[in-house]
């Protein structure tokens, strides 16, 4: 894990791509994309605090 | 004010002039300054973090100098075939020059043309020719080149560029013998010009002051292999998804996905006019997109597949 | 010249009024008075965490326009030179990117909802338009980068351009051309259409839930009470 950090966290170095055929996608933006599906997912399916506003 | 209007059946339709009128049922307290606040906090936070901890890429560009310098065979090879009128910008058309049946088009459909000419490139005189005769000393070549007739011309640049093709590393040192004219000594003088660091300002002053117009350095860049080979290197070429990346690892424009994705598949792949069809057709999907309300089916889906089950299910539960 | 509108407490659509700026009022004060505009609550159905990613993205676009502005005032190459320079366009860049990432969850939302039910036609419309005007604008951002990847995305977006033939007046290779787009102009229009955006989400009301029918319990009489649950 360390390892993966600090590859991402140096931006310098080459991207990280991951492929099948002729799809291509870079890791941040793999993540991105889970990321918002992630969070739409749970947005649908955490409970909502009820007779409180939150963020 | 909740008069009661006539009992109908409930149906998917009911709920529309129910979405009509002011909401008169329930309510719940809402603070929306304090919400507001709230979303401040923690997406400051989120983005602080973020850039403290990732920062942000910043590949520096590459210049005529650092072109020259790095990869001169490839510098002399492109100057050639601008001088020659054989590169890339040089075949274009408009909004450069007008090569015929250069444009993109879909029959006679062909919105390129209908620019015309408004960003003129004379590839051998702009490129190479002005740049060399504002030299101090410039290269007495020029004036063998200017009195010679076009087929001369057309004759010595494809002999270069076929002589420097099948030398050894292409290397201008190791082109065979030949008659060039004055080709050989104009390119290495460009090339010197520009390892010196004159050419990157020249090209891009065009005789004035002030300049913020980058389009020759930019095609000049473009038309050899070493620019678009970093490019490559980096997955930034349309072909790789390269419209959505990033140089690194940083997260790019992942919102072009679908733009992007359509040079990877037929027949955008190999069609000679790739842009203007994916650009149309991602014209035509933004406007649906736009106008789903009015597209009967579309605007059909949420009904058809209940997500909103879950987002109002405190709302279904206690009706 | 009549008495004056508003000495007895006349309801905004009894009101009369004589002169452009009294009928402009009483035209924008029928479709959105103050409470509609700032209220203290809202529908008993809004309650997601879907609801929040409308909010998201308006703030993260605040924190892209305040770290531009910081960007603008010193120039677009200073950020190569600066560490300070450096932070501010990384908070740009990953502002931008949470930009995006809430703007298109509320858009998967909202389409799920069905949200343009009611009259919200218009609604859903201005909010696509944001999302487009914004990935012009990003567009236009990542070509002032002025290092290597700005380069290459003049050189590359200079084709889908010319081929629609207006890469001449939109020329991404101009720099100057491109920096009046993406500090001024665009963020203007990305600005007008947010707020009309907000604007007529605040006059419509957030849209009630599907298969909402009247004999549910939260619309009887008496439901209209504002009403907390237990605790807070």
């Amino acid at each position: 894990m360390r390892g993966l950090f600090d590859l991402v966290t140096s931006l310098d170095s080459p991207g990280i791509y991951l492929g099948w055929g002729s799809f291509q996608i870079q890791l941040g933006n793999l993540i991105v994309i889970i990321l918002m599906v992630v969070l739409f997912l749970l947005a649908l399916v955490l409970p909502f605090p009820s007779g409180r506003k939150r963020k | 004010m909740s008069t009661a209007t006539a009992r109908k059946a409930p149906r998917g339709q009911d709920s529309d002039s129910l979405a009509r009128r002011p909401w008169k049922g329930k309510v719940r307290e809402y603070d929306l300054f304090k919400e507001l606040t709230v979303a401040l906090v923690v997406v400051g936070l989120i983005t602080l973090t973020l850039s403290a901890v990732l920062g942000s890429p910043d590949e520096p560009s590459v210049t005529l100098k650092s072109w020259a310098t790095a990869a001169p065979a490839d510098f002399v090879a492109t100057a050639t075939a601008e001088l020659g009128g054989t590169s890339e910008t040089a075949g274009y058309g408009p909004p450069y020059n007008s090569t015929p049946d250069a444009t993109q088009k879909i029959g006679a459909f062909d919105p390129q043309s209908f620019s015309g000419v408004q960003l003129p490139i004379d590839t051998a005189k702009d490129l190479v020719l002005d740049p060399l005769s504002t030299l101090n000393s410039p290269p007495t070549e020029l004036a063998d080149w200017t009195s010679a007739t076009d087929t001369q011309r057309a004759d010595w640049t494809t002999a270069y560029t076929d002589a420097l093709g099948k030398a050894k590393d292409n290397d201008p040192a190791n082109v065979a013998t030949g008659d060039y004219g004055p080709v050989p000594a104009l390119t290495d003088s460009l090339l010197t010009m520009a390892k010196q660091g004159a050419l990157d300002g020249v090209l891009q002053a065009k005789d004035q002051f002030y300049n913020f117009d980058y389009t020759r350095g930019t095609l000049f860049l473009g038309d050899g292999s070493y620019f678009p080979d970093l490019a490559t290197a980096a997955h930034l070429t349309g072909d790789q998804w390269g419209m959505m990346n990033e140089t690194g690892n940083t997260p790019g424009q992942s919102w072009l996905w679908l733009f992007s994705f359509w040079y990877q598949v037929e027949p955008f792949v190999s069609a000679p006019n790739a842009d203007l069809l994916v650009v149309l057709l991602m014209l035509l999907l933004s406007v649906l997109l736009t106008l789903v309300p009015l597209i009967p089916g579309l605007r059909d889906i949420p009904r058809w597949i209940p997500v909103h089950r879950l987002i109002w299910r405190d709302y279904y539960e206690r009706r | 010249m009549s008495a004056p509108v508003g000495t007895r407490q006349t309801p905004e659509d009894q009101a009369e009024y004589h002169t452009w700026t009294g009928k402009a009022r009483g035209w924008l004060l029928r479709r959105l008075p103050a409470d509609k505009l700032l209220p203290e609550d809202q529908p008993s159905y809004v309650a997601s965490w879907i609801y929040v990613f409308g909010m998201g993205a308006i703030v993260s676009l605040v924190f892209i326009l305040v770290s531009g502005v910081v960007l603008s005032l010193n120039g677009p190459s200073w950020y190569h030179v600066s560490g300070l320079g450096h932070f501010v366009n990384s908070v740009h860049l990953w502002s931008v990117e949470l930009f995006f990432m809430t703007m298109v969850i509320h858009l998967w939302g909202k389409y799920w909802m069905a949200a343009w039910r009611g009259g919200r036609t218009l609604t859903w419309i201005t909010g696509m338009g944001a999302f487009l005007v914004s990935i012009v604008t990003a567009f236009t951002g990542y070509l002032l980068q002025t290092n290597f990847d700005s380069q290459w995305i003049a050189f590359e977006g200079k084709d889908a351009l010319n081929s629609a033939g207006i890469g001449a007046w939109f020329n991404v290779a101009n720099l100057g051309q491109i920096f009046m787009f993406h500090i001024i102009l665009l963020p203007v229009a990305v600005g007008a259409v947010v707020a009309l955006h907000v604007v007529l989400v605040r006059m419509h009301g957030v849209v009630p839930p599907l298969e909402a029918a009247e004999s549910d319990a939260q619309l009887q009489p008496g439901a209209n009470t504002e009403s907390t649950e237990a605790g807070r």
